[in-house]
């Protein structure tokens, strides 16, 4: 089964779900007074989840007669591409979502930057850092000095605030 | 109307607005050159920016002059490395870049240049002249129409997402009205589908989003398969002049392709790709039988009439986002995102209660369009240099001017996790040929739509407004027909062919 249909399934399935809550458990809270009125908050969620649903059963079964279309990239090849590089970047960028507050925003972003260039395959180190570096200090001195939102520079603990 | 303009005249001219201009322009030029990013990723990465300026003119100045600048970026780089950055100037590289392989690279830009120029400028006389009238027919909608028009709107993008492709798109569009009904509606003071988790109460950002359908998978498609970045000649951008013949042939040109593109870019889904496709194809056919020869082949006409059209289509996307409040793109789609999150609500009433917001964006395209031609163009030899920034370096930056426009909105680490998570979905969606637009498109409509539909239902006391409103009645016919044209289309050319297949 191509991609598409595969996704199809798993978009089917969240349509089901969608509409069972919307169906079956949203009406039973509802006040005596809502209950008189046209509109529920459950009513547009169903008619979404038929619709969703309808939709994503004529793509799984491929009702919709469509040419098989090779995009920008295959995804059947997916392997022959730099996919390591990818899956390594958004495990770093989830590691930075988890380290930028007990890090502080310098530490994380000059990290990312760095490391990022060198999952890419980078090795000039003496290039590396200090972009890294400054990139990371002008961007926090813009964000929090020039657009005022507050961004903790430093890990806790070297500003004093106990971790 | 004229007091209105003079006052988007004063806040479009001070100082500060034509800074803005120039900056948005400027930045739109240097991103949108780099090949694999588009205009969508460009301003989702700057919506924080302008939205933490807090003025709303600003904000959707700063917005759309990054929108044209990412326009003209693309242009360059179809131009000088047949590397689109932006499917709207994919045309322009049919012969911007035979142009450049003749030592012409510098004709070319001027050309592409003075087309974007005259595209954008006769585009937004039309919109003053269009948007106004159009402002006065929607000010007599109702609730009841404006769900219709809005289904509209999203029928027709599902419409020309292309063959075989409806289903899909209205999938992806119902995925983004479902996601809309998550968190807390104004209207029920309920929380929906929040699964019990706090961080939903509020729904999905809408920065987050953006980022994660667009800028994510375009950065990640870079990581995967690196561009061929061959340098043919962009260091040496010379002769920038046309003679007086090349203008008077491509005058006609562009006159009937802002014509052409602005109504194109009116109608909700089509944009700034389709009127460039279309513009070269309608030039192509209407030359003479020795200008067709050249086209393909660094013909000067078939250069300017993408760039016209994707220009005036630009401009004319404005239409249904500033007077219906009903972006007809993935970008406008963004820029109204933006301007509900400064409290802006486009629609029929802004002109009257904000003219300073619209005559000032009118004003400054003039003025964004001025800019890239003064400005930009002489410029563009150094801003071509960007294009040889290791991209060692440059995914780094874009995944984290990503992640940072989703932290700055929302100052929580929690929306990086959503974000990287959409971004792989997003990712994996774009492998299977699933269109993105539409899901941020219904997502954005989403609210909007129920709320419309909901008092429509209050006020008729059940759906019977739909058949007691012929106005609503006619438009949900419209839409109807838009979904199923295209399906009974492609049948009807197949039982055709297979019909001469059996005479045969």
């Amino acid at each position: 089964m191509a991609l598409d249909r595969w996704i199809a399934l798993i978009l089917l399935g969240i349509c089901l779900a969608y509409g069972y809550a919307a169906w079956f458990t949203m009406d039973e809270g509802l006040a005596p007074f809502m209950q008189r009125n046209p509109i529920w908050p459950s009513t547009f969620p169903k008619a979404l989840s038929v619709l969703g649903a309808g939709a994503a059963f004529i793509t799984l079964f491929g009702l919709e007669k469509s040419e098989v279309k090779v995009g920008d990239i295959d995804y059947r090849r997916l392997h022959e591409y730099k996919l390591g590089q990818a899956i390594a970047l958004l495990a770093l960028m989830v590691i930075y979502a988890l380290t930028l507050r007990p890090f502080g925003f310098l530490v994380a972003t000059s990290g990312f930057l760095i490391i990022g260039a060198f999952i890419l395959g980078e090795r000039k180190w003496h290039v590396m850092i200090p972009v890294g570096v400054i990139a990371a200090f002008s961007v926090w001195y813009l964000v929090s000095q020039v657009l005022e939102i507050y961004m903790r520079p430093l890990p806790g603990f070297l500003l004093g605030l106990g971790g | 109307m004229l007091e209105g303009m003079l006052i988007g005249l004063q806040t479009a001219l001070s100082l500060k607005m034509i800074l803005v201009v120039i900056g948005g322009c400027l930045i739109g030029t240097f991103i949108g050159m780099l090949p694999g990013l588009g205009p969508m990723s460009i301003i989702a990465i700057m919506i924080p920016i302008a939205i933490s300026m807090g003025d709303p003119s600003a904000a959707l100045i700063l917005l759309a002059g990054v929108y044209y600048g990412a326009i003209f970026g693309g242009s360059t780089s179809s131009i000088l490395l047949n590397a689109p950055g932006v499917a709207g100037t994919v045309a322009t590289s049919f012969d911007g870049y035979p142009m450049t392989q003749q030592g012409k690279a510098g004709k070319a830009l001027t050309i592409a240049a003075i087309a974007s120029f005259c595209g954008g400028t006769i585009g937004a006389i039309l919109l003053m002249i269009f948007a106004p009238m159009l402002s006065s027919v929607a000010l007599l909608f109702h609730s009841a129409e404006y769900f219709a028009l809005m289904v509209v709107g999203l029928s027709a993008i599902a419409a020309f997402a292309g063959t075989g492709q409806v289903a899909k798109a209205i999938m992806m569009t119902t995925l983004g009205l479902i996601m809309a009904t998550v968190g807390e509606g104004a209207l029920f003071n309920l929380p929906r589908f929040t699964m019990g988790i706090m961080d939903l109460q509020s729904g999905f950002g809408f920065i987050t989003l953006a980022m994660a359908m667009f800028a994510l998978p375009e950065a990640l498609f870079l990581v995967l398969k690196p561009r061929e970045m061959k340098d043919s000649g962009s260091g040496d951008i010379k002769d920038m002049r046309i003679t007086r013949a090349e203008a008077w042939a491509i005058a006609p040109v562009i006159g009937r392709q802002s014509l052409q593109g602005f109504f194109i870019g009116v109608l909700p889904g089509a944009g700034a790709t389709i009127a460039s496709f279309l513009g070269y194809a309608v030039e192509r056919n209407i030359a003479t039988k020795e200008e067709q020869e050249l086209f393909g082949k660094g013909s000067i006409k078939g250069l300017a009439a993408p760039e016209t059209a994707n220009n005036a289509a630009c401009t004319g996307s404005f239409v249904p986002l500033l007077t219906l409040g009903i972006p007809g793109s993935g970008t406008t789609a963004i820029l109204l995102g933006a301007l509900i999150a400064l409290n802006v609500t486009p629609g029929p009433r802004l002109m009257i209660d904000e003219p300073q917001i619209f005559w000032a964006v009118i004003i400054s395209m003039y003025i964004g369009n001025l800019v890239l031609l003064v400005l930009n163009l002489p410029l563009i030899p150094y801003i071509a240099k960007v294009l040889m920034v290791p991209r060692n370096y440059l995914i780094p930056f874009i995944l984290f001017f990503t992640l940072m426009g989703a932290y700055i909105g929302q100052n929580n680490a929690t929306e990086l996790l959503i974000l990287v998570g959409f971004g792989i979905c997003a990712t994996a969606l774009k492998f299977a040929d699933y269109p993105l637009a539409p899901l941020l498109i219904g997502f954005i409509l989403g609210g909007m739509l129920e709320d419309n539909f909901s008092r429509s239902m209050q006020l008729y006391d059940g759906i019977g407004f739909v058949w007691e409103r012929p106005m609503t009645m006619g438009l949900l016919i419209i839409a109807a027909i838009l979904i199923v044209l295209p399906s009974y289309r492609t049948r009807r050319a197949k039982s055709r062919q297979a019909g001469v297949a059996d005479g045969d």
